[in-house]
């Protein structure tokens, strides 16, 4: 069963690291590494203002729940809290955080790796992109690298069935 | 049968969600798809390229050929690109 009971959240509000991080270490002397990854709005080289992210209500919650379940299972994890925003997010802020939390630091760096790689291809959000420039909004188009990187762990969180 | 839409698909059909009684023909994803094609220029545009577009049924991934079965709700969308 799964034991490190993942917190996932799908929220508009921005996150704080440290806040997080610190939800799955208080108390606790059994943690012996923390890794966190967190997903910024980037300004492609100064021209995006911002991204808007669209998301599927109910199943992006779902859909993240049955992937942090799957690496509960799959690395000893005594904790894992997996946070992603939607709607508009200006060049430079959050959008995603993963904090996976172990005894040992490979547990650690792999479930964290994991979880982006299935968030970036089975999580239902998308992106749009709006530019400074008055350049129409276009959608960001799926990276082929992205597949290939969830083809790495082989068994799709998904095939649960 | 409720049906919503994502993204660049929502947009080219032009509504979020519509309810959708299913022709007897109409037993997997493809089928749906198939149907929804011929309704009019909006849902033809967002189904044309139809091996792109990916599927929820009742909120869980599958495949188009899947038997829509006793699904209450069917989403279509572009591949995803969150994270």
């Amino acid at each position: 069963m799964v034991s490190c009971n993942p917190v996932v959240l799908v929220q508009a509000e921005d996150f704080d690291v440290t806040a997080e991080t610190q939800k799955l270490t208080a108390g606790r002397q059994d943690v012996g590494a923390v890794v966190s990854f967190t997903g910024l709005c980037r300004d492609e080289g100064g021209t995006l203002e911002a991204l808007e992210l669209e998301h599927y209500p109910g199943m992006a919650e779902a859909e993240i729940s049955r992937i942090a379940q799957q690496a509960c299972e799959r690395w000893p994890l005594t904790g894992l809290t997996v946070i992603h925003r939607f709607g508009k997010i200006p060049a430079g802020q959050n959008i995603v955080l993963v904090v996976a939390v172990s005894g040992h630091r490979r547990a650690a760096f792999e479930a964290a790796d994991f979880l982006m790689d299935f968030l970036k291809t089975k999580a239902p959000f998308w992106k749009k992109e709006h530019f400074k420039t008055g350049q129409s909004d276009t959608w960001v188009a799926a990276n082929q690298a992205d597949d290939e990187d969830a083809a790495r762990w082989s068994i799709s969180p998904v095939d649960s069935s | 049968m409720q049906i919503r839409y994502f993204a660049w698909v929502r947009e080219k059909v032009g509504v979020e969600e519509e309810a959708i009684e299913l022709p007897a023909s109409v037993t997997t994803v493809a089928d749906l798809m198939t149907h929804l094609k011929s309704l009019d220029d909006n849902h033809a545009a967002a189904f044309e390229e139809q091996d792109t577009i990916r599927v929820a049924l009742d909120q869980m991934h599958v495949e188009q050929d899947t038997p829509i079965g006793n699904a209450r709700e069917i989403a279509f969308f572009p591949p995803m690109t969150g994270g």
